[in-house]
C-alpha cells in the first residue's frame, strides 16, 4: 500500500471543496451546463442513460480495505447498493444524484479516494499489473514508477487539456497483464546490462474506432529520465495532435500519419532540450516513493502446508485453486484472483455487502490489501497458501467463488446500451447469456484460455478487439448487430483479431460463440493449444466456414 | 460542441423532447405546459421539423431544469399511447434490461 502524504489529502480535500462550490453553482443557475461539463468531467461526473455515472481511480489498482469500505458505502448511501469495476481499474457507480457528489467525494477523500484523471481530455489514472510488487519474476514493482507519473500529472496545466484523453500502463513482468501495448504510452520496466532500472518505451497503441498496437519508440529509457521522456512524447502530442476531428485526436492516429521514425525523431529533439531539467528524477525521489510503499510482513511459511493437501482432496476447491490461485514471489503465499463473474451475473459487479466482506477477508488473509485487474476482477495479493480452504469456503458463501477466471466465462464486457450514452447495442445480456451456455465448469476447463470481450459501441471499452473472441455490438436499421472477431489479444503478443464476417442478430449471438468454440475444439492440435494459438495457426477460414455455413 | 439547435433535425413521425434533470439525472420529458415530466404520456408530441424546432429551443432554455436535450422518436397507438420509437428510448423509459445486482 502508498501511504499518502499531507500534500496528497490537501490536494484531495481541497478539490472536494472546489467542486461542491462547483455543483452548488451549477444548481443554482449561476454555471450553465456548458460552463460546468468539463469541470464534472475533471471529476469523474459523466451523464449516462438514466442517470449520472460517478468514476472512481483506483491508482494502479491498488485499494486498502478501508477503502473498500468507503467504496462499499458510497454504493449503498449514494447509489443502489452496488459498483461496477472498470476495464482500467477504476469503479463507476451508475446512478448517483449531481446534488449528492459533492458529499459523496468528501465521504470518499476520508480515506484518500478521488475521482481526478478518470475523465476528459487528460493524463488519466495509470494502470498497472494487478499483481505488482508479489508475482515472482519481477523485475521491480511497478507502481513506484506510476505513482511518480500519478504525482507529476496530477493537476498538471500541460496535461490538463490535451487534444484528447491519454492513458498508460506499465508492466514490470514478462507476461504482461496490463495491456500496455493497447495504451497511448506502454512501459514495460527493464533492467539494461550495467543493472540499472529503465523501460522500454511504447507509443501509439489503442483501440476504439482506430485501433493500433503501440510500437516501441525507444528500447531503453534510464529511469531517472521517464518523466522528462514522457513529458516530450506529450509535447509533440499536443503540438501535433488534432484537435479538429475527435476521431483523429488520440496519438496513435498522430503516430501513425507521421510514422513512428518521424515521430521519434520528433520526440528525440524535443527530450534533447529538456532531459536534463528539472525534471530529472533524484535517486531519493524514487526512495522517497519506494519508502512510501508499505509491503506486508511475511512469515516463512511452508510451501505446501497440510492445510492445502488435505483440501486437495475436494474436487470443488480443486477447481477453483487450479483457475484462482497463482504462484507468489514468497513460496507461502498466493495471490488469490477473485472473479467477478458469476454465471448470469453482469462482468465486474459487486454490490456493497461483498465489498465489505471483502474488505474483511483482506484483512484476515492479505494483509488488508485488495488489488483491481483490468479484466474486471479483483484480487487478494499476499495469502498465506495455510488459509486457502478457508478462504475458498468465505468466497464461496459471497458468492465470489466462480472458478472461471481464464476461462470462457471470464467476460470482459463494457455496460452498453443497458446504462451507456454512447452505445448502439447491449453487452452485459450478452455476456450473461454466453455465461449460461458455457456454465458447466468440465466443459469450460475442456475449452481451456479463452477471453471473450465484448463493446457495445465503437469506442471499444470492452477491449473487443483484443479479445480472443471478440464482440462489437453496432446498430443496424435499428436492430442490434454484432461483429465477431477471432484471434485477438492483450498480452505480451498483443494483436488485434480478425473479423469472421457479416454480423449477427443479438439472438444469434450465442449460437455462432458455440459453432466457433465447437470448430476450435476439432481443430486444435492437443488439448494444451489454446484457441488463439489454433486461430493463429489456422486464420479465420474454418471458423467462418463453420459459423456461415448453415447460416 | 454544436448546439442542438444548430444540428439538422431530422423528424419521422411522432417526436418527443426528452433530456436528463439536472439535479439528480433521471430521464425526463418536455411537456406542453413548459415543463418536464419523468412520465413519457406527459410529452408533448410534435410531428414536423418546425414544431420540433420550437419545442427544442424551449428545453435548451431551460438548462438548469434539465441537460442535453434533444429530438427522440416516438409511437403513438391507436389509443393515443406514446411508446418508445427505438431500442434506446425504451431503456432509457423502462430502465435496464437486466436485473440488478441488488
Amino acid at each position: 500500500m502508498y501511504a499518502y502524504d499531507e500534500i496528497d489529502r490537501t490536494l484531495v480535500n481541497e478539490r472536494v471543496s472546489e467542486f461542491r462550490d462547483q455543483v452548488k453553482r451549477r444548481l443554482s443557475g449561476e454555471l450553465t451546463e456548458d460552463e460546468f461539463k468539463m469541470l464534472r468531467l475533471q471529476n469523474g461526473v459523466y451523464l449516462q442513460l438514466h442517470a449520472y455515472m460517478f468514476r472512481v481511480a483506483i491508482p494502479y489498482g491498488t485499494l486498502a480495505s478501508n477503502q473498500l469500505r468507503q467504496l462499499a458505502h458510497v454504493a449503498r448511501k449514494y447509489d443502489r447498493g452496488y459498483g461496477h469495476f472498470t476495464t482500467r481499474q477504476n469503479i463507476q457507480f451508475n446512478w448517483i444524484k449531481l446534488s449528492d457528489l459533492p458529499d459523496a467525494l468528501a465521504d470518499l477523500a476520508e480515506v484518500g479516494i478521488h475521482a481526478m484523471q478518470t475523465s476528459g481530455n487528460n493524463m488519466r489514472n495509470v494502470t498497472s499489473d494487478q499483481w505488482a510488487g508479489v508475482a515472482p519474476g519481477e523485475i521491480e514493482d511497478p507502481r513506484i514508477w506510476s505513482e511518480l507519473i500519478r504525482q507529476h500529472t496530477t493537476l498538471h496545466p500541460e496535461f490538463s487539456f490535451l487534444p484528447r484523453k491519454f492513458k498508460i500502463a506499465i508492466t514490470a513482468s514478462d507476461h504482461d497483464r496490463a495491456a500496455i501495448k493497447v495504451h497511448d504510452i506502454g512501459l514495460r520496466l527493464i533492467k539494461n546490462e550495467k543493472g540499472e532500472t529503465g523501460f522500454e518505451v511504447l507509443v501509439g497503441g489503442g483501440l476504439g474506432r482506430t485501433p493500433f498496437i503501440g510500437k516501441t519508440i525507444k528500447h531503453f529509457v534510464h529511469g531517472r529520465d521517464l518523466l522528462s521522456y514522457i513529458e516530450a512524447i506529450l509535447r509533440v502530442y499536443n503540438q501535433y495532435g488534432r484537435r479538429d476531428n475527435i476521431y483523429k485526436a488520440r496519438i496513435k492516429i498522430l503516430v501513425h500519419e507521421l510514422g513512428i521514425e518521424k515521430f521519434s525523431r520528433e520526440v528525440e529533439e524535443e527530450w534533447q532540450q529538456i532531459r536534463h531539467s528539472s525534471l530529472q528524477i533524484d535517486d531519493e525521489v524514487i526512495e522517497d516513493i519506494r519508502s512510501r510503499f508499505i509491503y506486508p510482513s511475511y512469515e516463512k511459511l511452508p510451501h505446501m502446508p497440510d492445510e492445502l493437501r488435505q483440501a486437495a482432496a475436494d474436487p470443488d476447491f480443486e477447481a477453483w485453486r487450479k483457475n484462482s490461485v497463482a504462484a507468489h514471489k514468497n513460496p507461502g503465499y498466493a495471490i488469490v484472483t477473485i472473479s467477478l463473474k458469476p454465471i448470469g451475473a453482469p462482468p465486474g459487479d459487486a454490490t456493497a455487502e461483498q465489498m465489505d466482506a471483502l474488505a474483511d477477508l483482506a484483512d484476515k488473509y492479505s494483509f488488508g490489501e485488495i488489488r483491481v485487474g483490468h479484466e474486471q476482477n479483483l484480487a487478494l495479493p499476499h495469502v498465506a497458501k495455510r488459509d486457502l480452504p478457508a478462504l475458498w469456503k468465505a468466497l464461496d458463501k459471497l458468492g465470489l467463488a466462480t472458478p472461471n477466471v481464464n476461462l470462457i466465462t471470464d467476460i470482459i464486457a463494457c455496460p452498453g446500451l443497458d446504462y451507456c450514452s454512447l452505445a448502439n447495442a447491449r453487452s452485459i445480456p450478452i455476456a450473461q447469456e454466453l455465461t449460461r451456455r458455457f456454465a458447466n465448469h468440465e466443459l469450460a476447463n475442456l475449452i481451456g484460455r479463452l477471453h471473450i470481450n465484448i463493446s457495445g459501441c465503437i469506442n471499444a471499452c470492452g477491449h473487443h478487439h483484443v479479445g480472443h473472441i471478440g464482440i462489437l455490438g453496432v446498430e443496424k436499421n435499428g436492430e442490434e448487430v454484432y461483429q465477431i472477431t477471432i484471434g485477438g489479444r492483450a498480452d505480451e503478443s498483443a494483436a488485434l483479431g480478425n473479423l469472421i464476417g457479416p454480423g449477427v442478430k443479438f439472438h444469434e449471438v450465442a449460437d455462432v460463440i458455440e459453432d466457433i468454440v465447437e470448430a476450435y475444439l476439432a481443430l486444435r492440435e492437443r488439448p494444451d493449444e489454446l484457441f488463439v494459438d489454433t486461430v493463429k495457426r489456422l486464420g479465420v477460414e474454418p471458423f467462418k466456414e463453420r459459423v456461415y455455413a448453415t447460416r | 460542441m454544436t448546439s442542438p439547435l444548430q444540428q439538422k433535425l431530422k423528424i419521422n413521425g411522432s417526436s418527443v423532447v426528452t433530456a436528463n434533470r439536472t439535479w439528480d439525472g433521471i430521464v425526463v420529458y418536455r411537456t406542453a405546459a413548459k415543463g418536464w415530466s419523468a412520465d413519457l404520456a406527459e410529452a408533448a408530441i410534435v410531428r414536423t421539423p418546425d414544431e420540433a424546432k420550437a419545442l427544442l429551443a424551449e428545453a435548451v432554455a431551460d438548462d438548469v431544469g434539465a441537460i442535453g436535450p434533444y429530438i427522440a422518436p416516438v409511437q403513438v397507438d391507436d389509443t393515443g399511447k406514446i411508446l418508445p420509437g427505438n431500442l434506446r428510448e425504451q431503456i432509457r423509459r423502462d430502465g435496464v434490461t437486466i436485473d440488478l445486482p441488488v
